[in-house]
């Protein structure tokens, strides 16, 4: 009934999805099993893509040639780019999302694409021979072989739903979970370990009071996520947010339902993430905060269901209802569904190799919440990441690694493989320590040639970074050459407050100056505007922040240089770390298991000192 | 660059003495089969069958030809030097003797040790930690006390303590402006900004001290170069001869680089002052000071870091000095000006030769005044004696780090000043922290342990 495919992945959210994408547009025939053929693409939690870090994730990925960028764009209902008002490293696009039409267009996406086939049915275990995988064993009985595999299970491996002191199986609410993979890979000597995450309660918009709330609109001008041009919404078209707070008496409400937490009652083992905490893990750890901020969000064009973000919660029902009726604007909510926790398996990600293969079975690949990673954006890139890889094996070549002054992609899976994690784990901008050269503006000058070079990004977007760095150059040059007046200039400069020129200066060098941008200058500057106009506002903002930014750019591109020889210094496989009597134990016994690929990722590894790395260093005849 | 990885299981071996005629001098080996390489030179002793810590005398022989008779030090693994098996051969100090012993220890499998390997060694098996290896290549390169003072002090921590902690507290702002950053969404607190100048001034006049330590430092470590200049019959030999008697046993003659240059050193308070004795001074071809005067014996003292200018009071004038003074002066140089041959009967000169900078008045041949000219000596280099109990920046890794992080501080206070977003603040925290980390250890990178380990001479 199935042919041999290239690529099995099982699981089709937004690591499985993008898996399957890659894979397949690089020209594996490929296998995307999923439980629910109706769940594609799924928004589990909110209704929302990017943000701080996960903004330029969705931009990395699309620069790449990945589809989550184009989906986000297709059905989003507001755009906002965060942080304007900070450096370019810092602006991040979000988006709200109509739910609904986010999960049928990556469906409608991925039935495009050629060589992606679909089955409907779970993957209860691998088929393994010689220490690597070679197909899937399916709930319904199927064997299906594959050169590789890639599992994405997110939350479904063993599932254990809580609400309140009612528990029960499932992979999301009303949903049944997976079994039988952890067990078969424990078994075959992985390590397994539980982790939790939760989920805001859904209220009827139409029982809300939004007078009472701040409203929060999206931005004048809607730039979106990919790189292509995407049909998007206009910017009147976009549904606003609305922005509340708990109070006192919401606390005190939801401390009557603390003694039926699962979170507290110690039912609940698995470690939730502390960067998205439930409400009731607020108010405990934050108890001098008098109130919380809760954010109102639309699920969708054509529904009244509302999202709440900020009250995820595992208290009773009741308990739920009540406090939330508390919150302004809310008095006389109506619940659609609860707000829960789930937790699942995952599989410590310290036993994965750059290429996220597992190490101790070769041809298989994780991705996602699997690795212990929260969010759509991480998991996302990782199955992308998971899907080139998943092919370049089935076709014998050469893996595919992106560095941490590549992209945020590249600190993620760093990160993952080198410290692992106990905690689910959700990127910052702060995890990158190059995050002025990872701008989500340039994105697709970093990475779309790698991709196209791969036989990943498509010749369309390679064409159009070839023009964007052509341009680039050339508005820089006009820059630098053209001389501007005085009287030309400084009616301009007075209306933004910044002091007016006496003699004429190079209109680069007033570029420099603070809140003072290129499309406005060139706007009220006659001379500037003639030669410019026939650039795209993409190019100019990036010309602008080449040239504004010059100076931090140089400044981190020296960092980079002066760590490059740990980077490129690479440790041998076969290297004996036994019998180096000065290593401490615990470094002994992490670069033994972590197999670092690099003295840069060695340092990196938690619990590892500085003297363990110079001691390699040294060792290593450096 | 130092050796690969298939270098580590051999035994080395090297003179561990300087070369050159002494009256005995030691040859170190060190690896796993040091004592069995030994015990195929030394035919009297089973070694294999001694305790570690012993001295062993007996006949070091190459087939039947006797090398010498020697005293072996055995160091059993780890409980040595290096952390291997260590024998060290006291044998005769014929530079003859310890190459015939050297190449016999090369036939039977020893392999010569490359400069720093010994130390190298002891690093990779956990007897020193890096900042250490460091301070030991500056202690062998101690001659005074003073410097290896400084040296042991850097050994245990010096101000890479001090500096660690202040990096502590910057890590923990940098922390709290990057919380500012991915949660800007939410109203979360933010960095004390006041608080941050703060750190930021304290770390500045940190690094400032410790920038302005290098002068001193230097100093400690190497010495001070001080021309001695002036007229023939000014009394510069006696002079010599005034100050040397002061430190005899001290005093010694060091070979320089050319035959012509010979340096005598002096120890005042602890710091070596290296009183140069160019041809132009000790020779006294008076045709060349007389005419050029002081011109050219400068030109020829380029490097020296105090010149000292020996007169006779009773022939030069408070004119004829100046001419003197104002070249040094031009020449931007730390002068001293040294008036001899004062009379036995007291009679100063101040009045005569004031305005000149300066001055101190003694009498070479009887000894008069010499420890003032040594106290002045130590005064115009030391300002202030109490910092030599500070600790002193010696070494110019620390420097060029130093300069930096005093470099990206600034950029974080015109940050701030300019009320640059947070994330370029950030960008020039990270910096700071940089190369705040490579002074105090956090961060490697090769140049920092090519630096350490090419200082050490073969054998250390």
């Amino acid at each position: 009934m199935f042919p041999e495919y290239d690529v099995i992945v099982a699981g089709a959210g937004h690591a499985g999805s993008e898996a399957a994408a890659a894979a397949a547009n690089m020209g594996s025939k490929v296998l995307l099993i999923t439980m629910n053929m109706q769940t594609i693409g799924q928004m589990s939690c909110n209704p929302a893509m990017g943000g701080i870090a996960k903004g330029q994730i969705v931009r990395e990925i699309d620069a790449m040639g990945g589809y989550s960028g184009i989906v986000s764009d297709k059905s989003m209902i507001q755009f906002r780019m965060l942080n304007r008002s900070k450096g370019p490293a810092m602006w991040s696009p979000r988006s709200q999302n109509d739910r609904m039409l986010f999960a049928s267009t990556w469906r409608e996406m991925l039935e495009q694409t050629p060589n992606v086939d679909f089955y409907q049915d779970m993957v209860k275990s691998l088929i393994v021979k010689d220490n690597r995988v070679c197909g899937v064993v399916t709930g319904l009985g199927h064997e299906i072989k594959s050169k590789s595999v890639v599992i994405t299970s997110g939350t479904f491996l063993n599932g254990i739903i809580h609400i309140g002191e009612k528990r029960f199986g499932g992979g999301r609410v009303a949903e049944t979970a997976a079994t039988g993979i952890t067990e078969q890979l424990v078994e075959l000597g992985f390590e397994s370990d539980r982790l939790k995450t939760g989920t805001p309660p859904r209220v009827d918009g139409r029982s809300l009071d939004y007078s009472k709330m701040e409203e929060q609109k999206g931005d004048e001008e809607i730039t979106g996520f990919s790189y292509l041009d995407v049909p998007k919404i206009t910017a009147a078209q976009q549904r606003s947010c609305f922005i509340t707070y708990t109070n006192q008496q919401v606390h005190d409400i939801l401390k009557t339902g603390f003694d039926r937490s699962p979170m507290f009652t110690g039912r609940i083992e698995g470690v939730g993430p502390r960067y998205c905490p439930s409400i009731e893990d607020k108010i405990n750890r934050f108890a001098e905060r008098d109130r919380h901020q809760i954010f109102v969000e639309p699920e969708g064009f054509n529904t009244v269901e509302i999202y709440v973000n900020g009250f995820s919660t595992s208290l009773p029902e009741d308990t739920q209802y009540e406090a939330l009726r508390k919150i302004p604007g809310f008095e006389n909510a109506r619940m659609f569904r609860p707000g829960y926790a789930i937790e699942y398996d995952y599989f410590p990600p310290t036993q994965l190799t750059y290429s996220l293969e597992t190490k101790l079975l070769g041809n298989l690949f994780f991705a996602g919440q699997i690795n212990g990673t929260t969010g759509y954006e991480e998991a996302a890139c990782q199955g992308l990441m998971a899907g080139i890889n998943a092919h370049q094996k089935a076709w014998n070549l050469e893996p595919f690694v992106l560095k941490r002054n590549d992209a945020y992609i590249g600190v993620l899976i760093d990160d993952l493989i080198s410290k692992g994690t106990d905690e689910p784990y959700r990127m910052f901008t702060s995890r990158a320590e190059y995050r002025t050269l990872l701008r989500q503006d340039n994105a697709d000058l970093r990475l779309t040639e790698l991709s196209f070079r791969l036989g990943l990004a498509s010749q369309q977007r390679m064409q159009q970074v070839i023009d964007k760095r052509k341009n680039v150059e050339i508005i820089r040059q006009k820059l630098n050459s053209l001389f501007l007046e005085p009287a030309e200039v400084n009616p301009f400069l007075e209306s933004i407050g910044s002091s007016a020129i006496s003699e004429k200066q190079k209109a680069a060098k007033i570029l420099l100056r603070p809140n003072l941008n290129l499309k406005d200058l060139s706007a009220s500057v006659a001379s500037l505007n003639s030669v410019l106009q026939q650039y795209s506002n993409d190019d100019l903002e990036q010309t602008e922040i080449q040239v504004k930014y010059e100076r931090y750019i140089e400044k981190e591109q020296e960092l980079v240089e002066r760590m490059a020889q740990m980077e490129n210094l690479v440790i041998p496989d076969s290297f004996n770390y036994d019998g180096i009597a000065a290593l401490s134990n615990e470094a002994l016994q992490k670069f033994k298991r972590i197999k670092p690929r690099t003295l840069g990722q060695a340092s990196r590894i938690s619990g590892v000192n500085p003297s363990d790395v110079q001691i390699l260093m040294v060792y290593m005849g450096r | 660059m130092l050796g690969k990885l298939q270098d580590w299981n051999d035994t080395i071996a090297a003179l561990a003495t300087p070369q050159g005629v002494g009256a005995i001098g030691v040859i170190r080996v060190s690896g796993n089969d040091a004592w069995a390489i030994v015990n195929k030179l030394f035919p009297s002793k089973n070694l294999q069958q001694q305790p570690g810590h012993t001295l062993h005398v007996g006949l070091l022989k190459s087939g039947n030809e006797t090398l010498d008779e020697v005293v072996l030090s055995l160091y059993k693994a780890p409980k040595s030097y290096t952390g291997e098996n260590v024998i060290e051969i006291s044998c005769h100090g014929s530079f003859y003797i310890q190459q015939q012993i050297l190449q016999a220890l090369a036939t039977h499998g020893a392999r010569l040790a490359k400069p720093g390997e010994f130390t190298q060694r002891a690093f990779l098996n956990g007897k020193l930690d890096l900042t250490q290896a460091e301070a030991v290549a500056d202690l062998i390169a101690s001659n005074t006390a003073a410097s290896s003072k400084n040296a042991l002090k850097n050994m245990r921590g010096g101000f890479s303590g001090i500096l660690g902690n202040l990096r502590d507290q910057l890590i923990t702002f940098s922390a709290l402006i990057e919380l500012e950053l991915d949660f800007s969404q939410e109203d979360v607190e933010f960095a004390d900004r006041k608080k941050l100048y703060n750190l930021l001034s304290e770390i500045g006049l940190q690094v400032a001290a410790l920038l302005q330590s290098f002068r001193l430092g230097n100093v400690v470590k190497n010495g001070v170069q001080v021309a001695i200049i002036g007229k023939p019959n000014a009394g510069k030999s006696t002079l010599l001869n005034a100050l040397l008697k002061e430190d005899r046993a001290i005093v010694s003659d060091i070979a320089g680089t050319t035959r012509d240059t010979i340096e005598e050193t002096l120890n005042i308070n602890g710091i070596l002052f290296r009183l140069i004795d160019t041809a132009g001074i000790r020779e006294h071809t008076s045709g060349i000071i007389e005419t050029i005067g002081v011109e050219r014996s400068l030109e020829k003292m380029r490097n020296a870091d105090l010149v000292l200018y020996l007169f006779d009071v009773r022939e030069e004038t408070n004119q004829s000095l100046q001419s003197a003074v104002q070249t040094l002066q031009g020449q931007q140089k730390n002068y001293l000006l040294v008036g001899n041959k004062v009379d036995d009967n007291g009679t100063t000169f101040e009045q005569d030769f004031n305005g000149l900078g300066n001055i101190v008045f003694i009498s070479a041949r009887h000894n008069i005044n010499i420890e003032v000219l040594q106290e002045k000596l130590f005064s115009l280099i030391v300002e202030d004696k109490s910092l030599l109990n500070d600790t002193l920046v010696t070494n110019t890794r620390h420097v060029s780090a130093l300069e930096k992080v005093q470099q990206s501080l600034h950029e974080i206070i015109d940050a701030l000043d300019n009320q640059l977003p947070g994330d370029l603040v950030a960008l020039d925290i990270r910096r700071c922290l940089h190369f705040l980390g490579e002074i105090t250890g956090e961060i490697t990178n090769e140049d920092q342990l090519d630096y350490i380990f090419s200082k050490f001479c073969i054998g250390k």
